[in-house]
């Protein structure tokens, strides 16, 4: 018990003297998650804004398909990332393995699917009001969907948010494309397990703090951004 | 003299509908789950000024509007301009009973329009600005349009029908719900449209706006044109049995 709260004395020292192994963890974490967030993000809310206005047969089926790869299993894109990314990988030639890189390519895969499946929720309930508005103006399909995305840009950002929390919280896949190299790539879940298992916890809890704090810190600031939002009934 | 210019300026269609009149409904059959709601409709619109559709609910006077806009499309029958059965798009502004707004502020409401319409950026500022000096809301420009009072809200879906010089504007009942004051700022603007050359048709129940609006009436009843005339002769002495009925408040629906 005495070693708990040793612990966590350490981890609130580590944090309160911005410790540089901890700042940089950090950084890489930070760094990779918003560039994968944001590249699912332009990948995912044209998907689930085409999804949302096509009228084509098997549509059904692709909702359902994205709707169930929102619960892909982390490991096993990171399985197949690595595959394809091992030097005997299709990919191999670009050399990305165990690199940042392709730890935002393993994210990516693993975000997309939870942005573009509730960015079609999003926006196929806006187009039910707009539908005949943008029809009555002659709008192309690019422009609906352009319209779309922007008028529901405060209700996409929960689904980016979404997406940012699984991100954040990920580990299994980054740590088998990452290799959770220390200064590389090492961020703060893959650094959190790391160390729980080596009984070093002043780190591990100073960022599990650090984390849960963040994950707080954005729900709070977004959640201000849509209140002010809706006082102006943009939202 | 100087309002009628700068009304020109601003409303002035880009394309002369008289290059698309007559507007003609030939033979149109259209259901709704199984309910039939016109067999064999016909209908020629004139080519100039403001006609308003009147009839009972459910008579499908809406209906004809989106049928005009090619909004929806009917089972059989055509929808002709100047004998050709292409809905001319981009010609047409359309402002729906209850206003649909962009979550956006009032002056990007127009400007959006404007650049549906592939108006060039450089113009779109002067352009939003005069539209809403015409609807007196310039003072407005940077409000929330989904925060404006019914009346506003409806005054800008119109200018925004207008902003890309429409030859054809529909109107389904834009002042339904609507105090006097707020009725009489939107047929201000849209009997200057029509002084500029903008052919309307106006879907409406009130009597009072028909006969200050409206050239001439069709009344339709049951998915059927009964009556095609001037305002005065229909209002004064229409010349359907069910006009004289509906006119006087008598015309029941079954």
């Amino acid at each position: 018990m005495q070693d708990f709260s040793q612990a966590f004395v350490q981890a609130f020292a580590l944090i309160w003297q911005a410790d540089p192994v901890l700042i940089d963890i950090i950084a890489l974490s930070l760094q990779v998650t918003f560039t994968a967030v944001s590249i699912a993000c332009l990948i995912g809310f044209p998907i689930g804004a085409a999804l949302a206005i096509g009228r084509f047969p098997g549509r059904m089926t692709l909702v359902v398909f994205l709707n169930s790869l929102m619960g892909l299993p982390p490991v096993v894109v990171g399985l197949v990332i690595y595959l394809f990314l091992s030097a005997a990988g299709p990919l191999g030639f670009l050399q990305l393995l165990y690199t940042p890189a392709a730890m935002v390519i393993a994210q990516v895969v693993l975000v997309t699917p939870i942005v573009a499946a509730l960015a079609r929720q999003v926006i196929e309930d806006l187009y039910g009001e707009y539908d005949e508005m943008l029809r009555a103006m002659n709008a192309s399909r690019i422009q609906t969907i352009c319209t779309l995305i922007v008028d529901a840009r405060y209700s996409l950002l929960t689904s980016a948010l979404a997406g940012l929390g699984r991100a954040l919280a990920e580990v299994g896949a980054v740590i088998i494309v990452g290799g959770n190299i220390a200064n590389v790539t090492r961020v703060m879940t893959t650094t959190i397990a790391l160390e729980t298992s080596k009984g070093e916890l002043a780190l591990a809890l100073g960022l599990g703090i650090i984390l849960i704090v963040l994950s707080i810190v954005i729900n709070a600031g977004l959640f201000l951004l849509k209140n002010s939002a809706q006082k102006r009934a943009y939202a | 003299m100087l309002k009628m210019n700068s009304d020109l300026a601003l409303l002035a269609p880009r394309v002369s509908f008289s290059a698309f009149m007559p507007i003609r409904l030939e033979n149109i059959h259209l259901a709704f789950a199984r309910r039939e709601i016109f067999s064999n409709l016909n209908l020629e619109i004139g080519a100039q000024g403001i006609t308003a559709i009147m009839g009972p609910n459910g008579a499908g006077k809406s209906l004809i509007l989106r049928l005009l806009a090619g909004l929806i499309e009917a089972a059989q029958g055509r929808v002709l301009y100047n004998g050709k059965p292409e809905v001319p798009h981009g010609q047409i502004g359309f402002v729906f009973q209850r206003p649909v707004l962009l979550r956006r502020s009032v002056q990007d409401n127009v400007m959006h329009a404007l650049a549906v319409a592939g108006v060039a950026r450089a113009e779109r500022p002067f352009r939003t600005q005069g539209l809403l000096e015409l609807g007196g809301m310039e003072h407005l420009a940077k409000s929330p349009a989904r925060k404006l009072s019914g009346g506003e809200q409806q005054r800008l879906t119109l200018l925004r029908a207008l902003a890309c010089n429409p030859g054809l504007l529909l109107l389904d009942e834009p002042s339904a719900s609507l105090d006097p004051q707020a009725t009489a700022l939107i047929e201000n603007i849209v009997l200057r449209a029509s002084q500029c050359g903008v052919k309307v048709i106006i879907v409406t129940h009130d009597q009072g706006q028909a006969a200050r609006v409206a050239d001439e009436v069709a009344f339709v009843h049951k998915g059927q044109v009964l009556d095609i005339e001037s305002t005065e002769s229909f209002l004064n002495n229409p010349q359907s049995r069910l006009a004289k009925a509906y006119l006087a408040g008598a015309l029941l629906i079954d």
